[in-house]
């Protein structure tokens, strides 16, 4: 692994920042920085958004994993619980029909002129993460770790060889997608 | 340079860049893509500059400090990156009302954004509860095949089109 560049903190900072810049470009393009079209995936009428992130997915799972094998890189999955994650969730996705973006493509809807998501998303936005920090103690006393489940794998899950679950997602994915475009949609 | 002008590209290009993307920053700089946490710590950043040093004593801004690191200035190339993409595509526009609001609920842009600046609380606190967004879980903990991350995407779309069902289709219709 680049070990050396990894800790070289004002080289990632650019990284950082140049990443930003590549990611926010391909979410403008795709469109998904704008409500409409996020609006119209949750409606099911346009299936722009799910697209991206499912190519993204097959995509970076199968370079991730491959990465992986070589000893390039390693995992960084996200610990959880039920009562984080499917709480929190449904909060988020509260959150995803009204406000139309989210933490991501709010940003680039900002860069790209909307000021609903400037004035209403940014701020909002702020305003509910701070509001989470005041609460922060004690929801971690109570509901954040009920059913706590770590930050296990599907294939630890599965017990098995991460490629057991990469090659047969990948398969239904890549099906999915071309489901999806037979279909019209 | 004509493809750079394109207002739009197709999503499964976009999709295979983001992911292309998504081995790069494993590779170079040891980091998922995710945009949540930079807002949880710029709220630290705001509420120290009017409380001062005492902000940081929150336990939650203890786990997340409020500094500019990697994350951070990602999203801040967020807005640059869709700002040069509409720039180039002559799509760049001051909208206040995006128009599939508009055509259900009126151009006024008052109600659009108190409307979104509710919605941006309920994702704030949502996405900081679930200790990630769309880009956090939603891409990078679903191909790392985190099985929190997959829950989280199920949660997140069960209750975006709900509430947007209900929104678009039941108050709207």
């Amino acid at each position: 692994m680049l070990k050396s560049l990894h800790s070289k903190k004002n080289a990632q900072l650019l990284l950082g920042l140049l990443a930003g810049i590549v990611f926010g470009f391909l979410l403008q393009k795709g469109g998904a920085t704008q409500y409409d079209v996020i609006i119209g995936q949750l409606l099911f009428e346009d299936f722009t958004v799910l697209k991206i992130m499912l190519s993204a997915v097959v995509v970076g799972m199968i370079g991730v994993h491959l990465m992986r094998s070589f000893g390039l890189v390693q995992l960084h999955p996200k610990p959880g619980s039920w009562g984080s994650i499917l709480i929190g969730g449904l909060l988020f996705g509260c959150g995803f029909a009204t406000l139309g973006y989210c933490p991501g493509t709010v940003a680039g809807a900002v860069g790209n002129g909307y000021i609903d998501a400037l004035i209403g998303g940014v701020g909002g936005i702020l305003l509910g993460a701070w509001l989470f920090a005041l609460l922060y103690p004690r929801l971690q006393a109570t509901i954040l770790n009920k059913g706590n489940f770590g930050d296990i794998t599907l294939p630890q899950l599965l017990k098995v060889n991460a490629w057991y679950v990469v090659v047969p997602a990948a398969a239904v994915i890549i099906g999915l997608l071309v489901l999806l475009e037979w279909s019209g949609l | 340079m004509e493809w750079l002008e394109m207002p739009r590209w197709s999503p499964y290009l976009v999709g295979a860049g983001i992911g292309l993307l998504s081995c790069l920053t494993f590779l170079l700089s040891d980091k998922p893509l995710g945009c949540s946490t930079a807002f949880a710590r710029s709220s630290g950043m705001i509420e120290r500059i009017f409380r001062g040093p005492r902000a940081l004593g929150r336990p939650y801004f203890q786990k997340f400090q409020p500094v500019v690191d990697w994350e951070w200035m990602l999203v801040v190339g967020v807005v640059i990156g869709a700002a040069i993409s509409a720039h180039l595509s002559g799509s760049m526009a001051a909208i206040w009302v995006p128009d599939r609001w508009a055509d259900t609920f009126g151009p006024a842009a008052a109600p659009r954004l108190a409307v979104a600046f509710l919605g941006g609380i309920l994702m704030g606190m949502g996405s900081r509860w679930a200790g990630g967004c769309t880009s956090g879980h939603g891409i990078s903990g679903t191909l790392q095949l985190a099985a929190g991350s997959w829950l989280a995407v199920a949660s997140f779309f069960a209750g975006g089109v709900a509430l947007a069902m209900f929104i678009f289709r039941i108050l709207g219709g």
